[in-house]
């Protein structure tokens, strides 16, 4: 432990050799700080609105899927297949076709949520228990009635589930958008350009992969925020 | 039906009418299926009548009330509510002019109890102040406390959650209840509970009701006349209660009640229909040359001394009529002592746990009114089906 403690003074004191040594050096990130604070808005922007793209597309689908059964697995299929596409591959695989930039981006990120939140939409939709769909269709509400006032309402918790997994989920992977070149937290993780430290520098994983990990932790609390204040029936059911 | 719109306008208090309702010759033949689910039923329900469909599972009695609020549609035959086809209605429209309850009652747990009472007012355009007055009346009626409104279901009993049920099919008021086993998921003692309640009620507002269940006993215990019906949907029988227990159609309804459906006929009888025994009742200290008298003049050998409210304190020994006046001297206690509002068997079963012939019979405020007998009982049963009444006269006398 004093050998340890003896070792990081050392390095403290002669900074350069720190970073040279590939070492975590509090000097060096104190100093280059500012460096992280554009990577962590475009992580933030591809986050947002990957996960908000995704989640409209699969709401449609999976609006199309609850009137249309049977069309459930085609879709599902379709979304799970994108799904087992391995992350890097799916950047470069698209670069020949939309480019280097955020769309590529965005397009496979997108493309990870479908299948979370297609299958947790669809799994609280078929959750609703079926006496409240036959008391509300008894009682002459119509079909977008029951989609609205019941079905959808009663499926949120499962929704907002599958938005948490998606969240955090495109946070790790949105750090991979830097190889499409959309910038991010992983640029600070494998750019070797000069004056970043170069790849892999333990300096720069470590506060860019906390400043990930904090985002997501940030992401899901703004959810379980939410999902108190819109499922207050949840509570007293609970209790 | 359209009468019965505006008829509610006035507000929440008015009362609309209710509805007749008829099936005519209605089948149903689900699709790939040969064999209908209900096969040219044709039944007529008077206004303000509970009929209950009653039979086995499968004998199509949830598809015959279904077709009612086309939940399911129609293969062949009509029904008609206050004289209109059900098919003239588009199917939404139809279904909140008709009050539906089900067995897993189906709240909506994510809606206050205010909110899933006022279902059908709010989807009707109800405003407000009349929505919110109506949850307070329907409350009251289900005699649930108001601060109930704005919990949520799952903070609720299953007895209460039941009665929020069927506070939410009369949310509207509507001329005609369908009801689909809506006791079916309670306990013994709870149910009891809830079909006196809802009987009760039902004096009250005097619905047009159609009531499925499978239970026999249930179905003598609420119907005004009972459908019951076998497999396949044919009818077997439709008859009141009593005419269905005195004179089951064949040999399917006969086993459908059940080999005890004289017993159960007792159950539709209360003690004050029947003609009690007279016996003499003697007062302490009463001359007993007077007291012999009485008893040559009663209908049994049998002398009860009461008190002064004429409240009975025990059966007479034949040692209490020796001397000039009569003395205390008890054979035996006045037990099991019968409420004139008992139904006749509870009144057995009480004669029966106290291994007594006979049982005095007292009216509200204690005092003797007779005295009831196994022979009286035995003789009851003799009495012709149209002179029985329903279960739900019996609770609405109450």
């Amino acid at each position: 432990m004093i050998d340890v403690l003896a070792q990081v003074q050392i390095r403290e004191r002669t900074g350069k050799g720190c970073v040279a040594e590939n070492g975590f050096c509090p000097d060096w990130i104190a100093d280059n700080l500012h460096k992280y604070w554009s990577p962590l808005l475009e992580h933030v922007w591809l986050t947002v609105i990957s996960v908000a793209i995704g989640l409209v597309i699969a709401f449609v689908l999976a609006l199309i899927c609850h009137r249309q059964r049977w069309l459930t697995g085609v879709v599902g299929g379709f979304t799970g297949a994108l799904y087992t596409v391995p992350s890097v591959a799916a950047f470069l695989l698209l670069l020949p076709v939309t480019g280097r930039g955020n769309n590529t981006a965005i397009i496979a990120l997108t493309a990870y949520t479908l299948q979370i939140l297609f299958v947790n939409i669809m799994g609280g939709l078929r959750n609703v228990p079926a006496d409240a769909v036959d008391a509300a269709r008894g009682m002459g509400m119509t079909d977008n009635q029951i989609l609205r006032r019941v079905e959808l309402p009663l499926a949120l918790p499962e929704i907002l589930a599958g938005l948490r997994i998606a969240f955090t989920t495109t946070v790790g992977l949105a750090t991979l958008a830097f190889f499409a070149g959309a910038g991010g937290l992983g640029e600070n993780i494998y750019s070797s350009a000069a004056g970043t430290g170069g790849r892999f520098f333990k300096s720069n994983v470590v506060v860019a992969g906390g400043l990930a990990i904090l985002l997501a932790a940030t992401f899901d609390l703004i959810v379980l925020t939410f999902q108190r204040f819109a499922l207050p029936w949840r509570r007293a059911a609970a209790r | 039906m359209q009468e019965t719109t505006d008829a509610q306008t006035p507000g929440p208090s008015a009362r609309a009418e209710a509805a007749p309702l008829e099936l005519r010759e209605v089948t149903k033949v689900y699709p790939g299926q040969e064999r209908p689910a209900v096969d040219h039923l044709s039944l007529e329900v008077p206004a303000g009548e509970i009929c209950v469909l009653v039979g086995p599972s499968g004998c199509g009695k949830t598809t015959a009330m279904r077709m009612v609020n086309r939940l399911i549609e129609i293969t062949s035959g009509d029904i008609l509510i206050a004289g209109k086809s059900v098919n003239d209605f588009k199917p939404a429209e139809l279904r909140r002019e008709i009050g539906y309850a089900i067995q897993q009652i189906g709240l909506f747990p994510h809606w206050t109890i205010a909110q899933n009472i006022s279902t059908v007012p709010r989807l009707l355009g109800w405003p407000k102040e009349r929505v919110n007055e109506r949850v307070n009346e329907l409350l009251d009626l289900i005699s649930l406390p108001r601060e109930v409104a704005q919990r949520y279901p799952a903070q609720l009993s299953g007895g209460q959650r039941q009665r929020v049920g069927v506070a939410r099919a009369l949310a509207a008021d509507p001329p005609l209840l369908l009801m689909d086993e809506p006791f079916g998921a309670i306990d013994p003692i709870n149910r009891e509970r809830l079909q006196n309640e809802f009987l009760r009620l039902q004096a009250e507002i005097r619905k047009t009701i159609v009531f499925v269940t499978h239970d026999i006993d249930e179905a003598i215990k609420v119907g005004d006349r009972i459908a019951v019906l076998k497999e396949g949907g044919h009818l077997a029988q439709y008859a009141p209660p009593a005419e269905l227990l005195m004179a089951p159609a064949d040999e399917f309804v006969e086993q459908f009640v059940g080999a005890d459906r004289a017993l159960k006929r007792l159950a539709l009888q209360r003690v004050r229909d029947v003609d009690l025994v007279k016996v003499a009742l003697i007062r302490p200290g009463e001359p007993v040359a007077e007291a012999r008298a009485k008893c040559d003049d009663s209908d049994v050998d049998l002398a009860m001394l009461i008190d002064d409210e004429g409240r009975p304190q025990g059966w007479l020994s034949e040692r209490a009529f020796t001397g000039e006046r009569v003395r205390k001297e008890l054979r035996s206690p006045a037990e099991p002592i019968i409420d004139l509002d008992d139904v006749l068997r509870d009144a057995l079963g009480r004669l029966l746990a106290a291994e007594s012939r006979y049982g005095p019979v007292v009216d509200a405020r204690g005092r003797m009114a007779g005295v009831l007998s196994m022979d009286v009982i035995s003789h009851s049963l003799q009495v012709p089906a149209e002179e029985t009444r329903t279960g739900a006269d019996l609770v609405a006398d109450e």
